[in-house]
């Protein structure tokens, strides 16, 4: 629990010391000015072609789209309820389906790479000094790797002519042609494949700093390995399970590549229903309502792991 | 769970192969002889010697070597000063910048994209002669590049006592002294580590680049998004193969150099 009197004195004896500037006390006119030309520029090059642009999207997701495809600039909802199945006809399922469906792959793909990445994590944690960073190195190598070449990877090994599909037909799997891609199987191994090392290396963080007499404790006390593991190793990584999931679920909310060439047409994301709108479509008024959509699904999704973590940030996030 | 059981190391084992299998696919085909399909006919190197007549994977590699450093230069430049700023200076809404910091990390690319695809178009309809090209990938490029210098830069200062600078300027040293002896020695492990974090992700970027180039600056992602489209080519495979080559020896490279700091400390 974080003591608050200790907290406030520490940024007081803080702003204290950093107004003593090269030996002398520092006018605060004087410590703005330094903050305004140290810290301007970068921030203000990061409003102008981020804050801006993402501004000018957000009013445009308000706009109407023309017959040609152009913009017209009349204020109007229609693309937020669109977005949410009102269609000129009656109700479309379309839309709320990709939003819904993104939000269900970003949490599915969390969950798969906690899953599979725990083992990961203690393995590691259990080698010895070298090892250890020979096994990080390995695990940041795919995470350094370009994603389109992780990606189309995939759709080599599991095309119906590929060898995964050729060994399985001749072990006598029944596979029908096309039945790992391109379609849902396919999204998903490259999703966890994909993501995995942002999972694998915040757990990994949190299973080094384990106290493992806690877990003896709990068997010499009678508990069986599972239920100390449970009740003993388990709310100790619980950080950066958390910060694991959180670094996972945000990018594979809003991925285009991995649907856009393992999915074929049925599995559209939001960031494949946005690049329809900005590409073939020409509506960008409806594609900036998609784009805001992605947003709050990412800002919904970083606010979770705030409250969850109550504000307390064991493993840092980039 | 246990760290040292046998069925841990065999899981861990099943994963490795599971994370390394579509990268080591790419490699395998890049050496076959069929033209197309994935059916192996035999060990060859003539994709890779086809590769240095390709004039399009040559300008494209040049185009993704040519963004990376710029960029790169100047987000190193901005973000460590900024990250500098942040760590030793109190200034109004700095939580808020804060913030505003992490939104390039956490937004989706494709978000991004779009958002800087529709700046730029109407960039330029007020500007004649504006065109979506090299220029307007750098400088989208820049934008993400900026806040994760600017963080690793920051926490390295966060660790640095800010009484080292003043006890320079203590013993007579003027601020430029201060800077180039002091303050700069310190803040270089950031600069350089967060300016390698900034070169990779230009190299490895698609959706932003994709949506803010124009005719003639195609990249190696682009490049490679596009024959993908068309049908994967064993060529493809060959410059995939050298790319993957590269990354690995970037991040090798980066863990043998923090082995060594980290020995040294």
């Amino acid at each position: 629990m974080a003591d608050p009197t200790s907290h406030t004195s520490l940024k007081r004896r803080r702003r204290i010391r950093r107004t003593v500037h090269f030996g002398e006390p520092m006018p605060p006119g004087a410590h703005t000015f330094r903050a305004a030309w140290l810290c301007g520029p970068a921030l203000a090059w990061v409003t102008v072609f981020l804050l801006v642009p993402l501004a000018f999207v957000i009013a445009l997701s308000f706009a109407q789209r023309g017959d040609a495809g152009e913009v017209v600039w009349r204020f109007t909802l229609e693309n937020y309820s669109r977005l949410f199945g009102n269609g000129a006809l009656g109700f479309d399922p379309v839309q709320p389906l990709i939003l819904a469906r993104s939000i269900g792959v970003g949490f599915a793909t969390a969950l798969l790479c906690l899953l599979v990445g725990m083992p990961v994590a203690f393995f590691i944690a259990g080698l010895t000094r070298r090892w250890k960073t020979v096994a990080l190195t390995l695990v940041i190598i795919p995470f350094g790797t370009n994603l389109l070449i992780r990606t189309y990877g995939w759709q080599t090994l599991l095309s119906p002519e590929g060898w995964l599909a050729q060994n399985l037909a001749s072990a006598g799997v029944p596979l029908a042609d096309y039945a790992l891609y391109p379609g849902w199987p396919a999204v998903m191994l490259a999703m966890v494949c994909d993501y995995l090392p942002f999972m694998i290396l915040p757990l990994y963080a949190s299973v080094e700093k384990v106290d493992w007499s806690l877990s003896e404790a709990a068997e010499d006390l009678g508990a069986a390995p599972l239920r100390a593991f449970w009740h003993a190793v388990l709310p100790q990584i619980r950080p950066g399970m958390i910060a694991g999931c959180v670094l996972v679920f945000l990018p594979a909310t809003g991925q285009f590549v991995i649907p856009d060439l393992l999915g074929g047409a049925k599995v559209a994301l939001l960031g494949n229903a946005v690049q329809q709108q900005f590409g073939g479509s020409r509506d960008w008024p409806f594609g900036s309502a998609i784009a805001v959509a992605a947003l709050l699904v990412m800002l919904a999704g970083l606010w979770l792991h705030t409250s969850v973590t109550k504000g307390r940030r064991e493993v840092a996030l980039p | 769970m246990s760290r040292r059981s046998p069925l841990t190391a065999l899981g861990a084992l099943l994963v490795f192969v599971f994370l390394y299998a579509p990268i080591a696919v790419v490699i395998v085909y890049s050496f076959n002889a069929a033209r197309y399909g994935t059916e192996w006919q035999g060990f060859t190197v003539d994709w890779y010697l086809r590769l240095i007549d390709n004039d399009a994977a040559i300008a494209a590699a040049i185009n993704t070597i040519e963004l990376a450093c710029t960029s790169t230069f100047f987000s190193v430049l901005l973000g460590s000063v900024l990250g500098y700023g942040m760590s030793r200076y109190e200034f109004p809404f700095k939580r808020i910048f804060h913030h505003v910091l992490h939104v390039p990390v956490f937004i989706p690319d494709i978000v991004m994209a779009v958002a800087l695809l529709l700046f730029f178009s109407v960039l330029r309809k007020w500007l004649a002669g504006f065109e979506l090209g090299m220029i307007t990938m750098t400088l989208a490029h820049i934008t993400f590049q900026i806040p994760f210098v600017a963080i690793v830069v920051r926490a390295r200062m966060a660790d640095c006592d800010p009484q080292l600078e003043e006890a320079a300027a203590d013993l007579g040293a003027g601020p430029w002294l201060t800077f180039r002896h002091v303050t700069l020695p310190l803040m270089l492990p950031g600069a350089v580590a967060g300016g390698l974090l900034a070169f990779t992700l230009s190299l490895d970027d698609f959706v932003v680049s994709f949506f803010t180039s124009g005719a003639g600056s195609t990249t190696l992602p682009i490049l490679i998004y596009s024959s993908v489209k068309r049908g994967i080519t064993p060529d493809i495979n060959a410059l995939a193969t050298l790319i993957v080559l590269v990354s690995a020896l970037t991040v090798v490279t980066v863990a043998w150099m923090r082995g060594r700091t980290e020995v040294k400390n």
